[in-house]
């Protein structure tokens, strides 16, 4: 991994760039509770993406429709021109292929040590050599600033922050078109989630990729995002207002009509305290 | 529902005839719910089997988990039950002097019924739950939704493996079962109680005949197919946190067990009728 700083390109993304996901009216319900309704979201290709908000606004339900782990039950999602919910089986398998995932906790299977982690993908989707297997794992280890040594561990003996870097090396084996980051500085130091940071930009200059970065870390946003979406939990809106209360740069974050935006963005809890009061008596 | 709702999201506000009619019309829904989801989920991984096989390396590690080190327990509370049969049925066969017969007794109950059902217990205790804390704990940290992620369909990959692993070495295991049952009540029986050995073994050979057999090893097939398909299912639909792995492991062995019995309920039925059609003049199928 380079040391250098990097700064943000909020630049980086072609004025003419084609679209690489489109959300047409999306909506999630499980359970009788609405989490997501009438999501309209088009995804330039070479963007990314923080998308913020409280616990529970549907954040990371947004993102795992947008990859097909929640079929949308309203509304679809388009990825390259095409419907998900059009795709047979083996065609969404095709397609998750061009998707990397980030997880909040890496997901990284226990039983298996990091090499076989991250040769996973690669091994479950190409017919590749052992050598070629193993010069792709230790480059990537490389990438993401962990030492060769490391291959052979298990998830158990990582901090959590080389979990997530070795998580990040598993998204990247198969050369995706879009991350996606669930909470990707969640739970570590700040010296660690800025190493997070600098990854996420390192990976954008590096690959061609799209990135959706979920969390709530606004200085993960300012950082690494040239385009903020704030998400409110539906059940806290009026009926006709959209569940995306801001959708711009994140240098007009601060600046936002939306008094719930600023507030976020300031972290201040403003009438929010009252509301948990009155829940609670509720 | 403490929140006065249903499962349908409907408050019921009427009185006590009204709250239980609901709440009975709510369970039969998740029951019924339940048998659609389990039934669908055994529909994919039939489905996987049938068209592509998991990779030899994940399929050998199960066969390792669920035959090699399930064969000590086995072999251990076989010998057991087969020494415990022994001890509770001799002094019934005695005080008729009948004490000779023993053998028919132990051997004809441990391969009908104590040896598969045994077999299918301490698989159900001690691989069932573990599949369903495994895969519980992966569903819970997103181990299977990363598998999905990376291209591989989870029940290919984690189920269908599992499933072959228990249907197929659960045979062997109940053979197992038998065989040191069959040693540990003639161990017992012989050595122990002094019955004459020559006898207790005519016995025993005149008594069981290879329908009995059969028929045990026949029904283990459907025992460790279900232990498969419900420990798997429990753990794909685990409940949050630590809490919701736990009663998955417990579910799973809850659900199975009474299945095992339901099904070798139905098993015995059926071959009897089987046997009384085809071998009742005394052919025997060995």
């Amino acid at each position: 991994m380079s040391t250098a700083m990097l700064e943000p390109d909020h630049q980086i993304v072609e004025p003419d760039a084609e679209e690489l996901i489109r959300c047409d009216n999306i909506g999630v319900t499980f359970e009788h509770q609405t989490i997501l309704q009438d999501i309209d979201v088009s995804i330039l290709r070479g963007q990314t993406i923080a998308v913020i908000g409280e616990s529970g606004c549907g954040k990371t339900v947004f993102m795992k429709t947008i990859v097909g782990l929640v079929a949308p039950t309203t509304g679809w999602v388009s990825f390259d021109g095409r419907r998900l919910s059009d795709m047979s089986l083996v065609e969404l398998t095709q397609t998750r292929k061009r998707f990397g995932f980030v997880f909040q906790n890496a997901a990284l299977f226990d039983s298996m040590s990091i090499f076989e982690n991250i040769a996973f993908p690669l091994r479950q989707n190409e017919t590749v050599s052992d050598g070629d297997v193993r010069d792709r794992v230790m480059q990537l280890l490389s990438e993401v600033g962990l030492p060769s040594e490391v291959a052979r561990k298990y998830p158990a003996e990582l901090s959590g922050g080389m979990r997530k870097r070795v998580g990040l090396a598993r998204a990247l084996i198969l050369r995706p078109e879009l991350v996606v980051y669930d909470e990707p500085t969640t739970g570590l130091d700040p010296i660690m989630s800025d190493v997070i940071n600098e990854l996420i930009l390192e990976t954008r200059r590096r690959y061609p990729v799209t990135s959706i970065v979920v969390t709530h870390d606004m200085h993960t946003a300012r950082k690494v995002a040239d385009r903020v979406l704030m998400f409110f939990p539906r059940n806290r809106l009026a009926p006709q207002e959209s569940q995306i209360l801001f959708d711009g740069s994140p240098s007009d974050l601060e600046h936002a009509e939306d008094r719930r935006v600023r507030q976020f963005v300031r972290g201040e809890a403003g009438e929010r305290l009252r509301e948990i009061s009155l829940e609670s008596e509720d | 529902m403490s929140d006065g709702s249903n499962a349908f999201g409907r408050s019921h506000a009427g009185g006590p005839l009204t709250r239980w009619v609901t709440d009975w019309g709510s369970a039969v829904v998740d029951g019924v719910t339940m048998v659609g989801d389990i039934s669908l989920f055994a529909w994919q991984m039939f489905r996987w089997l049938f068209t592509r096989l998991p990779r030899r390396g994940t399929i050998l590690v199960n066969f390792y988990q669920v035959g090699v080190l399930s064969l000590p327990v086995v072999a251990l509370t076989g010998t057991f039950i087969g020494m415990v049969l022994a001890v509770n049925s001799y002094y019934q066969f005695h005080a008729i002097g009948l004490e000779n017969r023993l053998g028919v007794v132990i051997n004809t109950s441990l391969v009908r019924e104590l040896g598969p059902v045994l077999a299918a217990t301490m698989l159900a205790g001690r691989v069932g739950s573990a599949m369903a804390a495994v895969l519980g704990t992966m569903r819970v940290t997103e181990q299977i939704d990363a598998l999905t992620t990376m291209g591989a369909d989870p029940i290919h990959y984690l189920v269908v493996p599992r499933f072959l692993a228990c249907i197929l070495l659960i045979p062997a295991l109940t053979i197992m079962a038998d065989f040191m049952g069959i040693v540990g009540g003639y161990f017992y029986s012989v050595v122990i109680l002094g019955i004459d050995h020559a006898a207790y073994l005519n016995h025993s050979r005149d008594g069981v005949v290879g329908f009995d057999l059969f028929s045990g090893i026949f029904k283990s097939f459907f025992f460790g197919g279900v232990i498969a398909i419900v420990s798997c299912y429990r753990g794909f639909h685990c409940e949050a946190g630590a809490e919701g792995v736990g009663k998955a492991a417990t579910a799973a062995f809850v659900y199975s067990f009474v299945l095992i019995l339901a099904i070798d309920l139905f098993m015995n039925i059926v071959l009897d009728a089987v046997y009384f059609k085809f071998y009742s003049d005394g052919t025997s199928l060995l």
